[in-house]
């Protein structure tokens, strides 16, 4: 099975990439949603996968075990992935918005022409101490 | 005990601002007490240190690497802090009376005392990493003084300038600490001491050599590394007295004395040292003789003086390092006097440039006294502490072979130049005709006479009372930088031996000097003019032509495009993708296709075209939804695979992250077509593919390996056990790991937070202005508006 | 999105979904749930209310400003694990109290449950307040 996701975790990556490389600013945006869920299937997979049992202890049993038969799926990555969904989605809420605050000041959403904080032409040196 | 008194200087340095604005310019004289409370606690050392003895403490700081807070005090650390502390104390003073009324004498009081500080630290630290952290301090420390009056370029330059050559320098030292620790396998200096054989021995002992001697080399400006000396004379008179008599230039004396008997005797030490030095004394000299300025001539004797200090070591016979030694001391009290005497004359007369100052013994009697004492002293007239130096180099250098006598040559024509410096400042602004100077002049307050009058006495005082001063300092220093216990006599009168016969023409010379002096100075004038180019200006383009190489550099680096960022970045994150894997040969074994539930080809097919749809999507609508639907089928995967918990947190995300992008898509255009070229499109999705490529090879082979399930094997167990919880990773989450999630909280919490502002902050009037407005507009307008 | 079936069940569904997600919160320590999921289904009924029937009523609802709810919740979960220096342990340290109460029920109390009711708070806050603000801007 990680064979398959192996394989879609390099199409997410592959996907996300061509897009962060446009110019285009909302296509970079998407890029950037894509590549959290990319990351998140990477980790998910490197956990390896378990088919059905989810990381819950029985009732009546005192422990769990995450090898050989009746093995519950790995809890540590499900845990690095559950924040990082959050985070990533707060991450890609406030890039949003600055995406947007970006667009409204400069109006392009093409980042060849944002170049407020690097213009064209190149800084003076400075001269002297 | 010792390792306190050392942070009382910079304790003292906190309050000093506040207690210059409670009593003003007197501030000083509180101030003052630390280095006398300082020079008391020493004097307990002195009965010990007499005898020989030799004084350990150490706090452990860095215990496992060796590195401890740990101090050494014996005969060459107690005189060099007494010198620290005792001229420290005049020059506190006389701070207090030079800057009297400037808008900030506390600020320079409070660098002052910290510099004391660290010079104090530096020189009875006897872990070198100890060592090393006061030697640089000294450096930034010196850089605040010399750049105390900050808003001249000239006072940027030098300051800056000091710390570039001492802090390389410096950086350069700790390097060769590092090897010597390493070889040594100590970083204590009383420990290193047994040590020199095995330190010598080593095929890595020139490296040490070169490493050590780069940081004393800069540190005591030896040539070609002295121009900072000469500048720093941009700083306040006070701070040029104290830097360049007895401390921060004396630094690289002292670390060369310290490692005498560790790193000297061998064939290397005898001939760069001497070399350098002896460079280091004419240049010094004949740089000193052309100048008019009395502070330049005195920082240019300094260098000199350096120069035939470091000769002297670098001969390393038991008479040569009785010379030095007492040069070092007596140099310090001249020199210490000398530049406080110049700054004198400059306060109250208005100028400095020996030419246009005469007479004014009758106007500032008790400074001329003082100026002519410390002058005989650096004249080596009997009976001064300079005269017993001089002896003892001359001593030292007129018996040996072919090599000595050339030293030799070389100190008496040193000495005589420096002769002349020092008779013509002392003389020529007191004596003869009477020149009207731009200020109206009058002596000097009692703090400002105070330093130089007590500091040229002492230059007296100390050469008559030997009886008491030879066993109780003199002797104890030198055995402490021969390493062994070294036997000496000294007399003000030896009898007429080669010594004196080579004193008498040196005096001679000086004498000639001094009278040919205006000739002299054009002659040397005219050399230097026409040689046209010297470290100083190197240091110039040095620093010019690297602002020029960072400027094409960055340009070059940051074109401005995101576009060439983001290629660059992922261009290197496939090639370290990939690369490792045509380089060592290994790749993912042929994989296995297990055979699939017919739901997960469901879900996988919906995550594939859901990826596809997103990239090829023409309308914002359909990339919109094509998120949502892989979204959704991440969801479902992680529901096919055993987490639930990460499938309902994903759900929601999906649900919020569809509002919101509906939220703020609809307020832009997303452009129908992806306006690539075909050449830039293929160039982006070969990186693209590369990178894809790379992880997907990278997790099959991370999967086709062995897993280190311990961790997870660890919650497992205890997570009903210990945290009565059932759920493991929620008990990871809140329970075994709540401080990871602390920190993940917080990174939500601020990005909702920066998010709102960027909302909600806008500049006022609410217009918000298109790009070629803000372009054509002015910068701070674009400040404000952005 | 002004159609009159959302504006009419969003109250409902809204109420209907914090209370599952305040149940997903406190059940997260045994089933799976917790203050990450809770937050997130909070987050977007408050989201979906302000695009039913605008954000006057969600801020109303709310009555605290989103930004200081999720403070606030930084604040309980930093505390949370404050307690731990009283019993001398490591800071964050999970400490469990099980006090009886009439009619034989017992409560389990721990400083985890705090921490996740603060982790919970932090995510509506935080996210509410994006998306009113976002929603607000027309």
């Amino acid at each position: 099975m990680e064979t398959y996701l192996s394989l879609i975790v390099g199409l997410y990556f592959a996907a996300s990439v061509y897009l962060l490389l446009s110019e285009s600013l909302i296509r970079m945006l998407i890029g950037v949603a894509l590549m959290g869920n990319g990351v998140n299937l990477l980790i998910f997979t490197a956990g390896r996968i378990t088919r059905d049992v989810p990381p819950i202890i029985a009732k009546g049993a005192a422990s769990a075990q995450v090898m050989g038969d009746g093995a519950i799926a790995n809890p540590l990555p499900q845990a690095l992935i559950l924040t990082a969904i959050v985070i990533s989605f707060a991450l890609l809420a406030f890039v949003l918005v600055l995406a947007y605050r970006a667009y409204e000041t400069t109006g392009t959403d093409d980042t060849a022409e944002m170049r407020l904080s690097e213009p064209i032409e190149p800084a003076h040196l400075p001269k002297g101490y | 005990m010792i390792g306190y008194a050392v942070l009382t200087p910079f304790i003292a340095a906190l309050f000093a601002p506040v207690l210059v604005r409670l009593f003003g310019h007197w501030a000083a004289w509180i101030l003052a007490l630390v280095p006398a409370f300082i020079c008391y606690r020493l004097v307990d050392y002195i009965p010990a240190i007499a005898k020989g003895e030799r004084v350990l403490e150490s706090h452990a700081w860095l215990d496992g690497f060796g590195i401890n807070y740990s101090f050494l005090v014996d005969g060459l650390s107690l005189t060099f802090a007494f010198l620290i502390a005792g001229i420290g104390f005049f020059i506190v003073l006389y701070s207090g009376g030079y800057l009297k009324g400037h808008k900030h004498l506390g600020r320079f009081l409070a660098t002052l005392l910290a510099f004391m500080g660290s010079m104090l630290g530096l020189v009875l630290a006897d872990n070198l990493i100890t060592l090393f952290v006061f030697w640089e301090a000294t450096s930034i420390t010196s850089f605040l003084l010399i750049g105390f009056d900050h808003e001249r370029m000239a006072s940027r330059r030098s300051a800056l300038q000091a710390l570039i050559i001492t802090g390389l320098g410096g950086l350069v030292m700790l390097a060769g600490f590092a090897l010597m620790g390493i070889i040594g396998g100590t970083f204590e200096l009383s420990e290193l001491f047994t040590k020199s054989d095995v330190i010598k021995g080593n095929e890595l002992y020139t490296a040490v050599f070169w490493l050590v001697m780069a940081g004393a080399f800069t540190k005591s400006a030896q040539v070609p590394f002295h121009s900072w000396l000469a500048n720093a004379m941009e700083a306040p008179t006070p701070v040029s007295a104290y830097l360049h008599s007895a401390t921060m230039v004396k630094a690289g004396v002292y670390l060369i004395m310290r490692t005498t008997p560790i790193l000297g005797g061998t064939d290397l030490w005898e001939t760069v040292l001497p070399i350098v030095g002896g460079a280091t004394l004419i240049i010094g000299t004949i740089l000193a003789v052309r100048d008019t300025d009395m502070k330049l001539m005195l920082a240019y004797t300094t260098v000199a003086s350096l120069g035939l200090l470091v000769m002297m070591l670098g001969v390393g016979s038991d008479r040569a390092i009785e010379g030095a030694v007492l040069y070092l001391i007596a140099h310090s009290f001249f020199k210490g006097a000398l530049f406080m005497v110049v700054g004198t004359v400059d306060h109250e007369a208005g100028t400095r440039q020996i030419t246009k100052l005469g007479g004014l013994r009758s106007a500032m009697p008790i400074t001329a006294l003082a100026a002519g004492l410390a002058a005989l002293s650096m004249c080596g007239l009997p009976p001064f502490l300079g005269f017993l130096a001089k002896e003892s180099i001359y001593h030292a250098l007129s018996h040996g072979g072919v090599f000595e006598w050339s030293l030799a040559i070389t100190a008496i024509i040193g000495n005589a130049l420096m002769f002349g410096v020092a008779a013509s400042i002392a003389i020529r602004p007191f004596m003869g005709r009477w020149i009207d100077p731009p200020k109206s002049v009058h002596e000097g307050s009692l703090m400002l006479v105070l330093g130089p009058v007590v500091l040229s006495l002492i230059g007296l005082v100390s050469a008559l009372s030997l009886s008491f001063m030879q066993p109780h300092f003199f002797a104890p220093m030198i055995s402490a930088v021969a390493g062994r216990e070294v036997p000496i006599d000294l007399h003000l009168w030896g009898g007429v031996n080669t010594a004196l016969v080579l004193s008498v023409i040196t005096v001679g010379l000086g004498v000639a000097v001094f009278i040919m002096m205006p000739s002299l100075r054009k002659s040397f004038d005219q050399l230097l003019t026409f040689i046209g180019w010297g470290p100083d200006k190197g240091f110039d383009q040095a620093i010019t032509g690297l602002t020029w190489f960072a400027g094409r550099f960055t340009n070059a680096l940051q074109t401005g495009e995101i576009r060439t960022y983001m290629r660059t970045t992922f261009l290197i994150t496939a090639l370290a993708l990939l690369v490792p894997m045509f380089v060592l040969n290994i790749w993912p074994q042929a994989p296995e296709f297990p055979k699939m539930r017919p739901w997960e080809i469901g879900v996988f097919l919906f995550l594939t075209l859901g990826v596809l749809q997103v990239v090829l999507a023409r309308t914002r609508l359909t990339a919109i939804v094509s998120i949502g639907v892989q979204g959704i089928a991440v969801a479902l995967t992680f529901m096919m695979f055993g987490a639930p918990d990460l499938s309902f947190t994903q759900f929601m995300v999906e649900t919020l992250s569809v509002v919101i992008l509906a939220l703020v898509l609809t307020r832009l255009r997303l452009m129908r077509i992806d306006r690539r070229s075909v050449g830039a499109g293929i160039i982006d999705g070969s990186i693209a593919l590369g990178v894809g490529v790379g992880m997907a090879s990278l997790l099959m082979l991370v999967t086709q390996g062995p897993l280190d399930l311990r961790l997870s094997e660890f919650f497992s167990t205890h997570s009903y056990a210990i945290a009565h919880g059932r759920n493991i990773v929620n008990v990871i989450l809140v329970d075994f790991r709540a401080l990871d999630t602390l920190g993940e909280i917080t990174v939500v919490l601020i990005a909702g937070v920066s998010a709102l502002a960027l909302i909600r902050v806008r500049p006022s009037g609410d217009s918000t202005p298109g790009a070629k407005d803000l372009i054509q507009s002015d910068p701070s307008t674009k400040e404000a508006s952005s | 999105m002004n159609t009159l079936i959302l504006r009419t069940i969003a109250p409902t569904l809204t109420s209907l979904m914090v209370i599952y997600s305040i149940i997903v919160l406190l059940s997260g320590h045994n089933q799976p749930g917790g203050g990450f999921i809770g937050g997130l289904i909070a987050a977007s009924a408050f989201a979906l209310y302000g695009i039913a029937c605008g954000v006057g009523p969600v801020r109303r609802a709310l009555y605290f400003h989103p930004i200081a709810i999720s403070g606030f919740g930084m604040l309980l979960a930093g505390l949370s694990g404050v307690v731990s220096f009283y019993k001398d342990v490591p800071y964050l340290t999970g400490l469990w109290w099980f006090p009886k109460f009439s009619g034989g029920i017992e409560v389990p109390l721990s400083t985890p449950l705090f921490f996740d009711i603060g982790v919970w708070l932090v995510v509506v806050g935080s996210l509410v307040s994006i998306a009113l603000a976002l929603e607000e801007k027309d």
